[in-house]
């Protein structure tokens, strides 16, 4: 016993040292610490949700109010709004692509992933820190400059790229085509080489990570969901962000160099181009063969933090926790093999679009499954709404409410009237856009006072939340009716077509429902900042949760936890157990302590901890 | 001045709720958050779950019911007819799922909220449950999958021999169409040939494309088979036609093509819709750039016989560009007067 002490003291000693010597650059900007990197993402991904968020907000006035004079945002715009009033309809076109792109990438995967991996993977297996601390500051940064080139590109004199998120060439391959075709989408394209690089390095430390510095006694049947989510995450961005980058390298290739890939037989601007032979739907094989991951590289964290949240909250253990795993394995699967349902009717060969919609509703039955079993979860359970539990249950509800869509979209005979309309815009946002988005702010809520030992104000964060959610629905429920009447997306205007001149009102509710909740986020943007400075103090568990990270000090330093790292004895949804006297049950207390709620095979693994316990005596012997 | 007010008064709404939430938080603090407070806001945020659930399904409902056939457009095709049986059956079945899960999950977090004397139930897992509930999804989806294959596979089948052969021509930003003439063949075309006049690119050494005819509108005959042969010139467009639930991506360098048939006139569907005005739209929806939203098409359903007596008035686009007959070589030059109908 006394040994043990003796260590604890001296790698406490080690650590101390270490923070010391920390300048305010190595501490703050190029930090190795992952909560310090997780903190950067999260700031860096509220600043482009912001951003994103004003983009869609000034698109829609222009959709739900287009004889609306919008000079007054002149000393925003410039010459994007003309001497009547209008927003220019190129310069709308390239704020629903940058809308695309900072949501999609910046805010939801960077975000997302780039926040809660970083701050949750050492935390709850275990670990000091990343496998490279250096690694995972070079994947900030490179997301960093990504960023900055993307930034830039917003103030050329030709405008950002504006050919769709998606970016399909030829559009996007010839500057004559459009003016953000030119060097907006040169910056486009370096910006998302750096941001490939940057979720390469971040996801190969996630992965090792997870895989080789879980603490003892952490095997992956004890692993939260939430590091599930990651690590699976992980692995399909490792494996598909790639692709785009090949993707991307082609373009550039035909932007600049002359190849054909992606271009043939094409007359534009009064000449025929030299091009022949490339194929447009090439493109669109490897953009979406990330692209479609990507939908899960977004939202699988946020249901593993939701996991996490509605189990805590509903004190009871999450109801089929290998039936999550395997449903969650059973995505990432699916995810790689269901991408060709974005192009039903681009001209692919009938044939593989009958495959493709069969290997794409198989998906919906993992999805079912976590539903289900989030159900169950709350079912007899003691729900406390906390913000974070709200955001969780509202990310159940728009998961639910856009999945089910997803059926008639993956149903190929369907998606001929749908593709490519608002029915498919109000499916990807809810299902996609607001469970991630909810995802991203429950995780906020419910770990801040971990990252900054405080607590967010819960009142406001009750606003926040019904504020977000009745405008989260205002928004993108209303949808579907406009998508079911055919109105095409990316239209600057639908005056042109009797077929689309109705629903003017509908739009009008939903561009006036896009402000309201726009709005409503500055209450989310002042509780976090306040209270990263003056918010109540936290305590070491607030939650009552069992997970690792609530074993560390509140303010953990650099190396997370003072002494030596704790030893893990049980799974992590200890909630409710019969028989304990608390409600929730450390996954760092061993099953001899908890006599009283043990099951039956929880009393047979007693005799194995005891083994483990002195094996470890044994190592720190050898290690002296 | 207008604005400075705005913004004062901005400013002053701001800096009043933020007192506001200062003055709570200290009462907060002086009274200090007891459990009951706790409790009382627990109640409430259940309380709300219901009132949402409630508000939400009541107002969809109604929308849905009272504004049916705002946003249910009128299907003029007979495959629009199958899949938008599918389209219903589809909402049926998830709009099941739908209101039972969202029910569900309201009222659980309503019925099962926070009460101090109570203890959650530790019910970790089912594995029934699990079979039962991946099983039923499974066979549910199955047989919306053979549906949509049956469906699909009828749509996307070979075009019957006498379909009237038109090519619609995407550029930005408008559609060009071509007619197959009296052969109900559209001639061969070679994207180097394009030119201010012949805008195709027709290839007059193809004797198919002598009798082809341009003209402004998509006219097609009710009840007969229709094959668009779908091109585009420079960029992606997409062909879609939202009354004929027709949708066909417009691809350079690689044609595409649907074909369908449609079953109302327009005549018919003017009568039925109530409108005199009525006409059949053509659209574009593949991003094309700045004049996206403005790719336009009437599309004209006529009788067969009014279809086929309009067909015969139209006049071959090379009688109408003579000029273009050098490019006919020397042997076929004979037969391209006669089908062209130049001597008349």
């Amino acid at each position: 016993m006394a040994t043990a002490t003796a260590v604890d003291v001296h790698a406490h000693d080690d650590h101390h040292d270490h923070d010391h010597e920390q300048s305010f650059v190595s501490k703050y900007i190029f930090s190795t610490d992952h909560k310090t990197i997780a903190k950067q993402f999260l700031i860096t991904g509220i600043f482009w949700a912001i951003i994103g968020a004003a983009m869609s907000v000034i698109f829609r006035l222009q959709l739900g109010f287009p004889d609306a004079d919008l000079s007054w945002l002149q000393p925003v715009l410039g010459k994007w709004i003309d001497a009547q009033g209008k927003l220019d309809p190129s310069f709308y076109l390239a704020l629903v692509t940058m809308h695309g792109t900072i949501m999609v990438f910046f805010v939801l995967t960077a975000g997302l992933s780039g926040t809660f991996s970083n701050f949750l993977i050492p935390l709850q297996i275990g670990a000091r820190d990343m496998a490279s601390g250096f690694m995972n500051m070079l994947s900030f940064w490179f997301f960093f400059v990504s960023g900055a080139i993307m930034f830039v590109s917003l103030f050329l004199e030709t405008g950002p790229a504006s050919g769709g998120w998606v970016v399909y060439p030829p559009l996007s391959a010839l500057p004559q085509a459009m003016d953000g075709s030119g060097a907006g989408m040169t910056l486009w394209l370096v910006a998302m080489v750096f941001f490939i690089a940057s979720q390469l390095l971040g996801g190969i430390n996630y992965i090792t990570t997870i895989i080789n510095m879980r603490t003892k006694g952490m095997s992956f049947s004890r692993l939260p969901l939430t590091i599930w989510a990651f690590f699976l995450t992980a692995v399909i961005g490792l494996l598909s962000f790639p692709v785009l980058f090949a993707a991307a390298l082609l373009l550039v290739f035909d932007r600049s160099f002359g190849t054909s890939f992606y271009l043939s037989e094409i007359y534009i601007g009064g000449e025929a181009l030299p091009n022949v032979g490339g194929s447009p739907i090439l493109y669109q094989h490897l953009f979406w063969f990330l692209g479609h991951p990507e939908v899960y590289i977004v939202l699988l964290p946020a249901l593993g933090i939701t996991s996490e949240i509605i189990a805590t909250n509903s004190r009871k253990p999450i109801f089929g926790y290998k039936a999550m795993i395997i449903s969650m394995m059973g995505i990432t699967f699916l995810s790689f093999i269901v991408w060709a349902h974005h192009m039903f009717v681009s001209g692919l060969n009938p044939f593989l679009g009958s495959i493709f919609m069969f290997l794409t509703l198989i998906i919906a039955i993992p999805s079912a499954v976590k539903v289900f079993n989030y159900l169950t979860t709350l079912w007899r359970g003691n729900i406390v709404f906390t913000p974070a539990m709200l955001f969780s249950i509202g990310l159940v509800s728009v998961f639910i409410s856009g999945g089910i869509t997803g059926i008639f979209l993956g149903n190929s005979a369907i998606d001929i009237q749908l593709h490519d309309t608002y029915f498919v815009v109000a499916h990807f946002h809810l299902v996609m856009g607001a469970a991630s988005a909810f995802g991203l702010l429950a995780g906020v809520y419910h770990w801040f006072p971990k990252m900054f030992g405080r607590m967010l104000d819960s009142r406001l964060g009750y606003i926040h939340f019904w504020l977000t959610f009745i405008g989260i629905y205002s928004v993108f429920f209303p949808m579907h009716y406009i998508g079911i009447a055919g109105f095409p997306r990316r239209y600057y205007s639908f005056t042109n077509f009797d077929a689309f001149s109705g629903f003017t009102d509908l739009n009008m509710f939903i561009s006036a429902a896009a402000i309201f909740t726009f709005l409503g986020q500055f209450i989310f943007l002042f509780n976090f900042f306040y209270s990263i400075y003056r918010g109540r103090k936290a305590t070491e568990n607030p939650w009552r949760s069992t997970t690792l990270e609530w074993t560390t000090p509140i303010n953990p330093g650099h190396g997370n936890w003072p002494g030596e790292i704790p030893t893990v004895y049980r799974w992590p949804y200890d909630y409710s157990k019969p028989g304990a006297a608390e409600d929730f049950i450390l996954q760092t207390v061993p099953f001899s302590e908890t006599m009283e709620s043990n099951l039956p095979h929880e009393n047979d693994l007693i005799a194995l901890e005891k083994e483990e316990a002195d094996e470890i005596v044994v190592d720190e012997s050898k290690a002296h | 001045m207008f604005g400075f007010y705005i913004a004062l008064a901005v400013f002053l709404v701001v800096a009043i709720l933020l007192l506001i939430f200062r003055i709570s938080r200290l009462i907060n603090v002086v009274k200090g958050k007891g459990e009951e407070t706790t409790r009382s806001t627990n109640n409430t945020n259940a309380i709300l779950m219901i009132v949402f659930m409630v508000g939400f399904f009541g107002l969809s409902a109604w929308y849905s019911w009272a504004h049916f056939d705002a946003y249910d457009p009128p299907v003029a095709s007979d495959h629009g007819v199958l899949t938008d049986k599918l389209f219903w059956r589809t909402m049926w079945i998830t709009g099941i799922v739908f209101f039972i899960t969202n029910v569900l999950l309201f009222v659980f977090a309503y019925k099962y909220r926070f009460d101090k004397n109570r203890k959650a139930l530790f019910y970790p897992h089912n594995n029934k449950l699990e079979y039962l509930w991946t099983g039923v999804p499974a066979i549910v989806l199955t047989w919306l999958v053979i549906s949509g294959w049956m469906a699909w596979d009828g749509i996307m089948s070979e075009a019957p021999e006498d379909a009237e052969q038109i090519e619609i021509m995407g550029y930005q930003f408008a559609w060009s169409l071509r007619y197959g003439g009296m052969d109900n063949q559209v001639g061969d075309y070679d994207y180097r040939l394009i030119d201010a006049v012949n805008n195709h690119g027709q290839d007059f050494s193809d004797r198919a494309g002598f009798d082809d005819f341009q003209y402004r509108d998509l006219v097609i005959p009710k009840g007969k088979p229709v094959l668009l042969k779908i091109r585009a010139r420079d960029v992606l467009h997409s062909v879609y036609m939202p009354h004929m639930r027709l949708k066909m991506d417009a691809v350079p360098g690689m044609p595409t093509q649907f074909w369908f048939v449609a079953n109302k006139t327009t005549a018919e569907m003017r009568v039925e819709e109530g409108n005199p005005d009525f006409n059949y739209e053509l659209a574009c929806t593949e991003i094309c750039g700045e004049g996206h939203f403005s790719m336009k098409k009437t599309v004209t359903v006529l009788e067969p016989e009014e279809y086929e007596k309009w067909k015969a008035e139209q006049k071959a686009w090379l009688s109408k560009n003579p000029e273009y007959m050098s490019q006919v070589p020397d042997n076929l030059k004979e037969l391209a007067v006669v089908t062209a109908g130049i001597n008349e």
